[in-house]
């Protein structure tokens, strides 16, 4: 049974003073794909039906490589920002919630470390 | 986790049906939400046939015949009936809003009632709304200044006064607040859009002098961010306000300060 106020329920653990980071971070992320991706798929289709070598000659330019790893960096902390708002919008409980948010993340975080490592073998060659 | 069940009670069986009186030439019908949570039986939806030829213009009219008329125990609230208190807001034909500013005409086939959406029902058409006052009380809306108070009036130019129109003019109804569907799944965190326009209502009055410590409150993942600009409330609000784009100001000064 529930006897606390409804101002006390309101007000709960008060503030956490933090939150417009995520927000603007979140915008920030999203208008730097843009570009990102355009650049990203009108490359992929310069590159389509190409082998390893001509694909290896096409990232070991420096001006490709470093674009590519800000679009996978950009992207998974995009996804990153992306997912966690999914999650507390919708998986209620906070062990639910906690454990959902740390394997999200978790996976996103490897993800982004093994696309940057790809890059960097292709680039510099392995 | 995720709830793909429903709670106890949310089926609605079909109800009751009070025929119009004989004779009737315009019969309008009139589906309503009917629940007593006391009675442990689950919702129905009755239906009323109303002769409109002997009924005011608006829904609200058409349900306190009802009620005076056909069934004295349908239970709602309404005081003004002019669009100024915000008694009577319900779900009307699939949108919040006022039954007293609701013409019946406007209204294609059957007039469906229901209390306003995702707050526990005191019975009938009655929601409990002691959680979004509750917010409102929380957010301290209420002048907030160290400047000790002058002889007369605080001062405020006409074009500061005019900041605060679109905002004061709120009357509370919470139509926007239960049409948001971020305030359905996290209502006891997030403030909602009625309380956020109240939060952003005095932030912007130049009388004002807690104007970070405001922002201090409302920033937090919960209570202002988890508004993702569905836009429902500015589509629902009876009184053609903008609560979307008063949340969206208190993100953009929260921005400034970064």
């Amino acid at each position: 049974m529930e006897l606390r106020s409804s101002l006390s329920r309101a007000r709960g653990l008060g503030s956490a003073k933090e939150g417009v980071h995520h927000w603007w971070g979140q915008r920030v992320t999203a208008i730097a794909l843009v570009p990102l991706s355009l650049w990203f798929v009108v490359s992929a289709i310069g590159l389509m039906g190409a082998d390893l070598p001509a694909f290896q000659a096409w990232i070991g330019s420096l001006f490709n490589a470093v674009l590519m790893v800000v679009l996978v960096a950009v992207l998974f902390y995009h996804a990153w920002l992306g997912m966690q708002v999914v999650i507390e919008d919708y998986v209620h409980g906070e062990a639910a919630k906690t454990t959902s948010l740390l394997i999200v993340k978790f996976a996103l975080a490897v993800m982004a470390v093994a696309c940057i490592l790809a890059v960097a073998r292709l680039a510099i060659g392995a | 986790m995720v709830e793909l069940t429903l709670p106890a009670n949310s089926r609605i069986r079909e109800g009751k049906t009070f025929p119009a009186p004989a004779g009737a030439k315009k019969v309008k019908r009139f589906r309503i939400y009917r629940y007593d949570p006391d009675s442990g039986e689950n919702p129905r939806l009755d239906t009323f046939e109303v002769d409109l030829d002997a009924c005011g213009p608006m829904v609200l009219d058409a349900l306190i015949k009802i009620k005076n008329e056909m069934d004295a125990t349908l239970t709602f609230r309404r005081s003004c009936r002019e669009g100024v208190c915000g008694s009577c807001a319900f779900n009307i034909d699939g949108i919040n809003t006022l039954a007293c500013t609701k013409a019946i005409d406007e209204i294609k086939g059957d007039v469906k009632v229901y209390p306003l959406p995702h707050m526990p029902v005191v019975k009938d058409l009655v929601p409990d709304l002691s959680i979004p006052y509750a917010q409102l009380r929380a957010i301290e809306p209420w002048l907030k200044a160290d400047t000790p108070a002058p002889a007369r009036e605080r001062l405020q130019s006409p074009e500061e006064r005019a900041k605060l129109d679109g905002l004061w003019e709120c009357i509370l109804c919470f139509c926007c607040q239960t049409s948001c569907p971020s305030y359905w799944w996290n209502g006891d965190r997030y403030l909602g859009p009625a309380v956020l326009l109240q939060a952003y209502r005095w932030i912007a009055d130049s009388r004002d002098e807690a104007t970070g410590e405001r922002l201090d409150q409302l920033n937090d993942p919960y209570r202002l961010f988890r508004c993702h600009t569905i836009m429902n409330c500015t589509m629902t609000c009876p009184k053609h306000l903008n609560p979307g784009k008063a949340i969206a100001e208190i993100k953009s000064l929260l921005a400034q300060r970064l």
